[in-house]
């Protein structure tokens, strides 16, 4: 079939050049768009092309506002406007006239002009409302065809607020005789869902009736639907997991007619549909898990077939697989599968396999290990894609170990690549892993310096400022020093060659650096050299402006000898008298500070260096002045992020995908932070992220962060087990990885039995030994101390823990369960050497080797050691970091920061030293909030042996939902190094307490207050949190969990005048009307006891109640001293309550009233 | 769900370009020629799937492309759609095409952009896969064309004449029945007689 496509699409040159007889032949080559593709395709220039579209639109404009023009001419007509525009030119008079056509055309001509509608207007245009009419028309018109038309047209686009006036015509067509009516109109309905979901909360109903019609083409369609529904909250659905899996069985089984066989498979994009569906409903959820086992791996077995849409079955299959709570069994045979897709002659296939390897790596690394032959091969693959995809999987297996090949790869791929795209990502891949698992301080400079080099000026801001944050933290210790000399020394010698090629990124991190940190290699160079080198890159002509400003402040710093301030003297007067303020101001401040020593030591104090500021990051010294702004009648502050949200919502497209366009650049820092940011590049991001919450922004969109985030692990300790094993039965040879116990100081080399039965040659071999080392010896990896955890140095608190800490936590889950008992003794041993220890103090130096010692023996004797933990707590006993001795990377914790006990006491007022156990968790609430109306507390998660509880609780202060979280500690230890993190996109959330981070001691009780407010109204918000800690011996572990908090959370009263009401009423824009049901009791007025119920359940403020009617108003909060109002008109007619809401905001009404439906409900 | 179908030639002239999401008219043509200059400079022999053209949507939609002969099937599609399942789509679209246009080419994309369009309508409904069996969508097809024949001839008539009155004895019908209609009927009553 498709060779005869082939081969008479392949003949259609020749037929061209015959000047169209064949093909216009049928075409009617008189006809006028004849003419105009005859025309074009003459042509040879695109001025030429231009020219000729400009004059057709010319006598299009002409004719269709001629009065003669018969609507069949216009049905020609707009097929010429129709090509024109897909052109790219723009044929805006003929959209009215199009209208016209779908309005008044024969059944011929309205559906052109339907055609012609659906692609010249969007859902924005005003056009389209006078389209309304005719669509009702067409709805209920007899012909079947105009029926399909407008129903294909509204699924199209339709105007939002114009769906309540054709749903019912809509909804009626799902009970039509006809299947592909009622299907369109199911597919019209999940539009309308899309657009506006509580419009068509009623009808959910028929729904259900559509996936139980008797026509399998009308159940297809709503598996759109429920696929929608389950993803968004799969909980409310799990009932239907019986009637999904039935439906698959019988597919699969062949139940449906044969018309549904496409190269006789059943129905695959049905299947497709319904394996994805039962991914969402099966994960995390033994039970619902457990029903569809069986349909599985029936689907496994009858998907064998060589076809290409088979293996679109299987490679669902297998994500839904891996996806619902394992079974050893099914994963067995998926691993198998994915072995296939890997192993494939066939591109696509090696495609989806690596794919599927990036998703099941994630939750085993060990998968990767039977293809790495396969990997490697693909590494050197000759499709770009291929590669990409290869490196993003072994981005996800990198370790301590295989790190310096996986990013040493990857930036092979970086130099030949040339699009911006995969520049970006991978960047910031490897910016992440440089500073995640960097083996050395030389290594990790340099990495870094080929990121700034080959990332040039598209890479995303934050790589840059947290890489020079990373080399202002920490103590001022020989390492920090070491790191820091070095980074010198090599930017140095960069600068002394040719500058010319560096991106403007890369200088503007140099200068900064030099600046800060050539104090460090005075001494054995003459004090002038770097001041030189800096001159140089000054007058050099591609130095962009923002970077001469770095440049100059890195001079204001270095202007200490004589031979500098000459030197800065002669910079200044060449300066001074720029153009750019910018540019002059900084050069002026060079100028007096190079002259002044004394003021420059005040300024520039040397030993500053590592006290942070003090900044007044809520800028409340402005508070003043925001207020008389505001009272003066200046709109309140948006936030960039708004703003941009804002944009999207005017539909205008943001042309700068991957937050290219992040608010805060560098430029602006540097600006506004002139001399304050001498001594503090955390400023640098601090100002940024006040002023444009880009840190959140590039968090949300940043291809840069590992997406583990996104990834919930299904695996429960026993699920995991139960992979754990079924991975050792694979008969899939798994490659004996040499222990690196045996030859730790070089990478293994011996050889491999791959899986492919292939012989390659020694250097690939070489290749997968290293790339592949870490992976699946944890055991002996263990016991070399999981250099992971050496080089913390590197890593940066938030990203590193969060990430690290999901993926050590599903690794170390693996083996914990096994060698739990193993685990025990040796802690319990460990423990007691370790008290002994530091009670001894200093003195007791033998004890943690003979510890480790110790444990060495008892993992070995055990044939499974397992010594993660371990190695932790003694790195983390302070004294005891003796150990170091045996090769690891020594490196020195982080001292803990205590937060002061008194803070901590103002924090929570009950006493931290009762058992809170025996407390019930009201007593913890801050004396502030005690009074006001609270929410239960609500549990959020706990681990499993219940020593670390979260709980939530919600008060509702006039001005704000303060949000607390309650961090139980039932544990003995106590909890340091806590960072909570709350993100919710809708939401706005301010921490109110303390410091980020902060401990809690062994059976007490912590509060996180956090104020929130919604951003945009919505009928419900999901808060995901994220809480990392560490107990004093152990791991970096984190918790998750997730918070949903509904609009009536975020309602309070409006206090209003009736007077004062109208005024509001008559000024606010958005209308929308509903009847609500009334509720009736025996000793109130339906009204009054409608609007109480009301008030009760939402926080409304009832104005006034004058006979039938009342009216009511509320507010939505948003931000200290601001708020959304909206106000509501009720009247009572007949059994209903007829309700009129405005706001100035279009989302509140809409929410508030999905909320009020609700409330009146259940009442 | 489906972003956008798009189909060029080898020169990267569009023959259709179908948006189920809003872009703007610049946008759009953004999104063509660089969807274009991403398809037309991969090599014949490796995968139909691209990631990552910087306007249509990054790193969350994928492109899946076909080519044969002298055309260029592209699919943009976000997460929730299968990979292989869509490339069997363009298979199946060029297929039905093939079957109503009798071994199409690409003048018939061309002289017949509206009747294209319309069978893809017939596959795809506001970004969502509505059929996918050939058959299906030919009759589908081949009712509607039927009808435009017969419309103008003495058959339609009847149809019309009932479903006129009809629609004037329904209560609900917005009241402006306007005079274009009215001056259609007319001729195909004549002819009745």
């Amino acid at each position: 079939m498709s060779d005869v496509v082939e081969k008479t699409l392949s003949a259609l040159p020749s037929l061209l050049s015959l000047d169209s007889q064949a093909g216009a032949g049928k075409l009617s080559p008189s006809s006028k768009l004849g003419n105009l593709i005859k025309g074009i395709t003459e042509l040879t220039s695109k001025h030429e092309e231009e020219k000729l579209i400009k004059k057709e639109l010319e006598s299009i404009k002409e004719q269709v506002a001629s009065p003669n023009t018969t609507m069949r001419q216009m049905k020609e007509i707009m097929v010429r406007a129709i090509y024109c525009e897909m052109l790219g030119y723009q044929a805006s008079f003929s959209y009215i006239h199009a209208i016209k056509l779908a309005q008044q055309g024969s059944v011929l001509e309205k559906r052109v002009g339907y055609l012609a509608v659906s692609l010249f207007l969007n859902e924005t245009d005003e056009f389209l409302l006078l389209l309304v009419n005719t669509v009702l028309k067409d709805l209920q018109s007899t012909n079947l065809i105009e029926v399909c038309m407008a129903l294909t047209v509204v699924s199209q686009m339709f105007p939002k607020d114009m769906i309540p006036a054709i749903l019912p015509v809509v909804e009626e067509k799902l009970t039509h005789p006809k299947e592909i009516i009622r299907r369109k109109a199911v597919l019209a309905l999940y539009k309308f869902y899309l657009i506006a979901p509580n419009q068509v909360q009623h009808i959910h109903s028929k729904f259900r009736k559509a996936l139980c019609d008797k026509d399998p083409g009308v159940m297809t369609a709503s598996l759109h639907i429920y696929l929608q529904l389950i993803k968004e909250n799969p909980e409310s659905y799990k009932d239907l997991t019986g009637s999904m899996v039935t439906i698959l069985r019988q597919v699969v089984g062949g139940k449906l007619p044969l018309d549904f066989n496409y190269h006789s498979v059943p129905a695959p994009w049905l299947q497709i549909q319904l394996l994805r569906i039962l991914a969402y409903l099966g994960k995390e959820d033994q039970g619902t898990s457990e029903m569809m086992y069986d349909v599985l791996e029936e689907s496994l077995r009858r998907a064998e077939m060589n076809h290409n849409i088979t293996y679109a079955i299987l490679f669902e299959c297998v994500k839904t697989i891996y996806t619902v709570h394992p079974k050893s069994q099914l994963l067995e045979k998926a691993a198998e599968c994915i072995g296939n897709f890997v192993l494939s002659p066939k591109i696509n296939l090696k495609y989806l396999g690596l794919k599927a390897l990036t998703y099941v790596v994630q939750q085993d690394a060990n998968l990767a290990l039977p293809h790495q032959m396969t990997i490697i091969e693909c590494l050197d693959h000759s499709d770009v894609i291929i590669k990409r995809e290869t490196l993003e999987l072994l981005f996800r297996i990198t370790n301590a170990q295989n790190v310096t090949v996986i990013v040493e790869k990857m930036l092979e791929f970086l130099r030949l690549t040339c699009d911006d795209y995969s520049t970006i990502d991978l960047v910031g891949k490897v910016a992440e892993l440089a500073e995640k698992y960097a083996p050395d301080n030389v290594w990790f400079i340099q990495t870094m310096n080929s990121v700034f080099s080959l990332g040039g000026d598209v890479m995303q801001p934050d790589i840059p400022n947290n890489f020079l944050r990373l080399l202002a933290e920490g103590v001022d210790n020989v390492e920090d020093r070491q790191l820091r000399l070095f980074a010198v020394d090599s930017y140095v010698s960069l600068l002394q060659g040719v500058t010319a090629k560096l991106p403007q990124r890369f200088l503007q991190v140099i200068s900064w650096v030099l600046g800060e940190y050539s104090y460090l290699r005075e001494e054995e160079s003459d004090p002038g050299s770097v001041m030189r080198l800096l001159a140089r890159l000054l007058d050099q002509r591609h130095t962009s402006t923002e970077t001469r400003s770095w440049v100059l402040g890195a001079m204001t710093k270095l202007c200490s000898s004589p031979v500098s301030v000459a030197l800065a003297r002669d910079v200044c007067e060449r300066y001074s008298g720029s153009l750019n303020t910018v540019l002059r101001q900084k050069a002026q401040e060079l100028m007096i500070l190079s002259q002044d020593t004394k003021l420059r030591a005040r300024v520039l104090p040397a030993e500053g260096r590592l006290e942070s500021l003090e900044v007044d990051s809520s800028l409340s010294f402005l508070d003043g002045y925001v207020s008389e702004a505001l009272a003066a009648g200046a709109a309140p502050y948006k936030s960039p992020h708004q703003r941009q949200e804002d944009l999207v919502q005017e539909k205008a497209l943001s042309l700068e995908p991957y937050g290219l366009s992040l608010p805060v650049s560098l430029s602006s820092c540097s600006i506004t932070d002139r001399l304050t940011d001498r001594r503090s590049p955390t400023l640098l991001s601090m100002s940024s992220g006040l002023s444009g919450n880009s840190t959140e922004l590039s968090h949300q969109e940043g291809s840069t962060t590992l997406k583990l985030e996104g990834v919930k692990r299904v695996w429960g300790k026993d699920g995991y087990l139960a992979q754990q094993q079924s991975a050792g039965e694979t008969p899939t040879p798994l490659v004996e990885l040499p222990n690196p116990l045996l030859s730790p100081q070089s990478p293994p080399s011996q050889t491999q039995k791959p899986s492919s039965g292939l012989e390659p040659d020694q250097e690939k071999r070489q290749l997968a030994s290293s790339l592949f080392v870490g992976l699946g010896s944890h055991n002996s990896v263990c016991l070399m101390g999981r250099a992971e955890t050496a080089p913390r140095h590197f890593r940066r608190k938030p990203r590193g823990e969060s990430s690290s800490g999901a993926s050590e936590g599903s690794s170390n889950s693996s083996h914990s369960s096994r060698s739990a008992a193993v685990d025990n003794l040796l802690l319990s041993n460990l423990l007691d050497s370790t008290t002994v220890a530091s009670e001894g103090g200093a003195a007791t130096t033998t004890t943690p080797q003979q510890t480790s010692q110790r444990t060495l023996d008892h993992t070995t004797s055990n044939g499974n050691p397992h010594v993660e933990g371990t190695e932790q707590r003694v790195e983390a006993g302070g004294p005891l970091s003796l150990i170091r001795g045996n090769g690891m990377v020594a490196v020195v914790p982080p001292t803990h920061t205590q937060t002061d006990p008194q803070t901590q006491q103002d924090l929570h007022p009950a006493p931290a030293l009762e058992r809170p156990r025996d407390l019930p968790l009201a007593s913890h609430l801050p004396a502030e909030l005690s009074g006001l109306a609270r929410s239960e507390f609500t549990p959020l998660c706990s681990d499993q042996d219940s020593s670390l509880a979260l709980s939530a609780c919600r008060v509702y202060k006039e001005d704000a939902l303060v949000l607390l979280v309650f961090i139980s500690n039932n544990n003995d230890s106590a909890l340091h190094q806590m960072v909570l993190q709350l993100t919710c996109k809708e939401l706005e959330i301010s921490c109110i307490s303390g410091s980020p981070l902060k401990e809690v001691k062994g059976h007490s009780v912590s509060v996180c207050l956090h104020t929130v407010v919604m951003k945009r109204a919505s009928v419900q918000v999901e808060l995901a949190g994220l809480l990392s800690y560490q107990r004093p011996l152990g791991q970096p572990q984190a918790a998750q969990f997730s918070l949903s908090l509904s609009l009536k959370h975020f309602l309070r009263p409006l206090t209003v005048s009736t007077g004062d009401y109208g005024k509001m009423w008559l000024s606010f824009s958005h209308d929308l009307k509903q009847n609500l049901r009334l509720v009736t009791t025996e000793h109130q007025e339906p009204l009054t006891a409608t609007l109480d119920a009301l008030k009760g359940k939402l926080h409304l403020h009832v104005v006034d109640i004058i006979g039938s009617e009342g009216i009511v108003a509320c507010r939505l909060l948003q931000g200290p001293g601001q708020g959304q109002p909206c106000l509501l008109h009720c009247r009572v007619n007949a059994d209903s309550l007829a309700v009129w809401l405005r706001s100035p905001v279009p989302e509140l009404p809409d929410s508030l009233l999905y909320h009020c439906q609700k409330a009146l409900t259940e009442t | 769900m489906i972003k956008a179908i798009l189909i060029f030639n080898n020169h990267g002239k569009p023959r259709l370009s179908k948006f189920y999401e809003h872009y703007s008219e610049d946008t759009e043509q953004q999104i063509i020629r660089e969807t274009f200059h991403l398809v037309s400079k991969r090599d014949e022999n490796v995968c139909n799937f691209l990631e990552g053209g910087m306007l249509i949507g990054g790193s969350e939609n994928k492109l899946i492309c076909r080519h044969y002969a002298t055309l260029y099937f592209v699919f943009c599609v976000d997460s929730s759609e299968s990979e292989l399942g869509i490339l069997d789509l363009i298979q199946v679209f060029v297929e039905t095409l093939d079957k109503c246009f009798e071994n199409v080419c690409e003048l018939d994309l061309i002289f017949h952009v509206d009747k294209v369009h319309n069978i893809l309508a017939e596959m795809v409904m506001g970004g969502m896969v509505l059929e996918t069996n050939m058959n299906e969508i030919i009759t589908q097809v081949d009712a509607q064309n039927k009808m435009e024949k017969s419309e103008a001839g003495i058959a339609g008539a009847p149809a019309r004449a009932v479903s006129a009155v009809k629609n004037m004895n329904l209560p609900e019908m917005p009241r402006n029945i306007n005079i274009g209609d009215i001056s259609i009927k007319v001729p195909n009553l004549l002819s009745f007689k």
